[in-house]
């Protein structure tokens, strides 16, 4: 699937399309399919989004959605060295779906 | 330390009111992320991995404790509790808000600091030794001649749009302690025949193509040291690839047209700008030598009393030899067991600045290599110095060992990352405490870079340690006998890469063949300069 992250102009947290919105949470992203560019100008022009990009990902079985590239999967967990920064802080599994 | 006057005030209290109308433009729309981009970056605003980082400029690494306490309460105001103190002698922040980073900066500006050069193609903050102001092995205190090139150097018309960014050291010792010779330009200030000048070394650098600057001067009279690094910058600005980022740094425009011809042009250009009376009047050098006069040292104890093995460690390792004998420059290590190299708290900042101000007559640098010093610690003070560093987790005793180790923040917060450095770090300083082999090992350092860029300085380590993108996989390339020191030398690399548990393996079979085979008083980059490469390929590779 392909689905589109970015950073929030305002805060630059890590934001993921669900849709309908950003969010913070990289499950909630959908596939976009072809709609990848519109979706982006559109996001960018409304100051919701900042270099908005669209990437592989894949839906697991159990509902996850894994980014491809290891970089964006540190990018929808946080810093892997900073469990108290990530965004699962109390999942003691949560580094080895990143890695 | 150097303090503005109200033209310098002025300078930077004005960026902040720019910068904070640019950022509001931006957020109301008016300003597309292509616009405003060059802007921040102007201002040390990036955008990486998770969140905005800025970037604030410590000149040649000097602080006092107010400026130290205020790093400290951005840390809490507008970050998550920390920052990070980098290669260059900054210090940066991770988790800033755009709409936050205006507030940041005039704070900052409060205590005299900012974030201007921080990034782009410009000179950027001027490094210097860790130690200046305070070694027993220096000529003179290099810092006046760093503030004088900052000066020059700040908003500098000509140079503020150069083909790549550029980076100046100026050191005044034999020892080499801030990795002079891999800047773009270093500058060696030395004595002859009873006389101050500088040697200047051009085109040196690491990155993807690491070089070690040559030698284009070894005496520049110090009334001429800003014309002489001024021609080197125009012959740079004129010639430097301007075409292939990858090719644009002075050290590929030095290798191409080699040392010699580049000299020659510098030379001719420096013979040039003697005519036009560029440099600054010796009274502007004087004027800021006053503020980097010696603080009032007072006779005192020169030994002190060493019954705690722990605490006596921490001195052996962590203290350095001072101009004066009554005291110490004690290093400070953000390098606890397990722990985020350069990392420190709001709470451990504001920590390092009152003890500053109770033992080290209100004096901080920052080390290249991620630590902290009070230059100025009375010997007899030591002790209780020792025992509130150690109580706030700041006491490990590692400076120079395995366990000292520069790591660049890698995959976990870096943009241009391709693998993690952090996690390497935490668990090779893990692993050597646990062995019991890091006092053992004597000075070995070992140096993480998450990709080519080498921010983590792996092409200077005796051990260095390359991060790459292996088909979606980390896999980490090993390096060994590289040196930032008077003794500078490029890693060679050993062979395939490892991953990360071979990684680790494979500096305890390097290290473990060092152990085997050194003879006294060697260093491992002593052992594997004598051996070679092939004894310790041999020991990885089999």
């Amino acid at each position: 699937m392909k689905i589109l992250t970015g950073n929030d102009l305002k805060t630059g947290a890590v934001v993921w399309w669900t849709g309908e919105f950003w969010s913070l949470h990289v499950d909630e992203a959908v596939d976009v399919g072809e709609r990848a560019e519109e979706i982006m100008a559109a996001e960018e022009a409304a100051r919701r989004v900042n270099v908005p990009y669209a990437i592989e990902a894949t839906r697991e079985d159990d509902g996850h959605v894994r980014p491809a590239h290891i970089k964006d999967r540190v990018r929808a967990l946080g810093p892997t060295v900073r469990p108290d920064l990530t965004l699962k802080p109390q999942d003691p599994e949560a580094l080895d779906w990143v890695i | 330390m150097y303090a503005y006057d109200q033209y310098d005030q002025q300078m930077v209290d004005a960026r902040v009111a720019e910068f904070r109308d640019q950022a509001r433009r931006r957020l109301e729309g008016k300003l597309t992320e292509d616009q405003f981009k060059p802007l921040r970056l102007m201002n040390g605003l990036y955008l990486q991995l998770h969140a905005y980082m800025l970037r604030v400029a410590i000149p040649y690494g000097t602080l006092n404790s107010r400026q130290m306490t205020m790093l400290g309460d951005i840390a809490d105001r507008y970050d998550r509790g920390y920052g990070h103190f980098t290669t260059r002698q900054n210090i940066q922040y991770n988790w800033v808000k755009l709409e936050d980073a205006a507030d940041i900066l005039a704070d900052l500006a409060t205590v005299e600091m900012h974030a201007i050069q921080t990034s782009g193609n410009c000179i950027r903050n001027i490094s210097s030794d860790h130690f200046a102001g305070a070694a027993h092995d220096e000529v003179v205190d290099p810092r006046p001649y760093a503030e004088l090139l900052r000066q020059w150097s700040s908003f500098h018309p000509e140079f503020s749009y150069l083909p790549r960014k550029f980076k100046i050291c100026v050191i005044a010792s034999e020892k080499d302690r801030a990795a002079m010779r891999l800047h773009d330009i270093g500058i060696r200030i030395i004595e002859r025949d009873g006389e101050l000048g500088a040697q200047f070394f051009v085109g040196g650098g690491m990155g993807r193509t690491p070089m070690i600057a040559p030698m284009v001067r070894d005496f520049v009279a110090l009334d001429q040291l800003v014309t002489y690094a001024e021609a080197c910058l125009r012959v740079y600005n004129r010639y430097g690839r301007r075409d292939n980022k990858y090719k644009a740094r002075i050290k590929i425009l030095v290798h191409e047209l080699g040392a010699e011809e580049y000299t020659r042009q510098v030379e001719e250009e420096f013979a040039h700008l003697l005519e036009q009376g560029v440099e600054p009047p010796l009274a502007e050098l004087e004027r800021i030598r006053t503020f980097f006069t010696d603080p009032p040292f007072e006779d005192g104890a020169k030994s002190v009393e060493r019954s705690d093995p722990d605490f006596a460690v921490w001195v052996d390792r962590n203290t350095h030899r001072h101009k004066h004998d009554a005291y110490v420059s004690a290093v400070i290590s953000l390098k606890p067991v397990g722990g985020i190299p350069g990392d420190a708290t709001g709470e451990q900042m504001r920590l390092m600045a009152r003890l500053a101000k109770q033992y080290s007559f209100d004096e901080i640098r920052v080390m290249h290599t991620q630590n902290v010093v009070l230059p100025h610690v009375r010997i007899a003070d030591l002790p209780a110095l020792w025992a509130e560093l150690h109580e706030a987790g700041l006491g490990a005793p590692n400076m120079d060992t395995i366990e000292d180790i520069i790591a660049c923040p890698g995959l976990d917060y870096c943009s241009l990352a391709n693998a993690r450095s952090i996690p390497l770090a935490q668990r090779i300083s893990e692993r050597f405490d646990k062995s019991g082999k890091t006092g053992k090992l004597g000075e070995l350092k070992l140096k993480i870079s998450g990709c080519i860029n080498a921010c983590g300085h792996h092409h200077a380590g005796h051990i260095g340690i390359l991060g790459v993108d292996k088909k979606g996989k980390e896999n980490y390339q090993l390096s060994l006998g590289g040196s930032e020191a008077e003794d500078v030398s490029l890693a060679k690399i050993t062979g395939p890469g490892f991953d990360e548990d071979g990684v680790i393996e494979a500096v305890e079979k390097v290290t473990d063949l060092y152990l085997a085979q050194r003879t006294e008083g060697e260093r491992f980059i002593d052992t594997y300069r004598r051996l070679g490469m092939e004894p310790f390929k041999e020991a990885l590779y089999g």
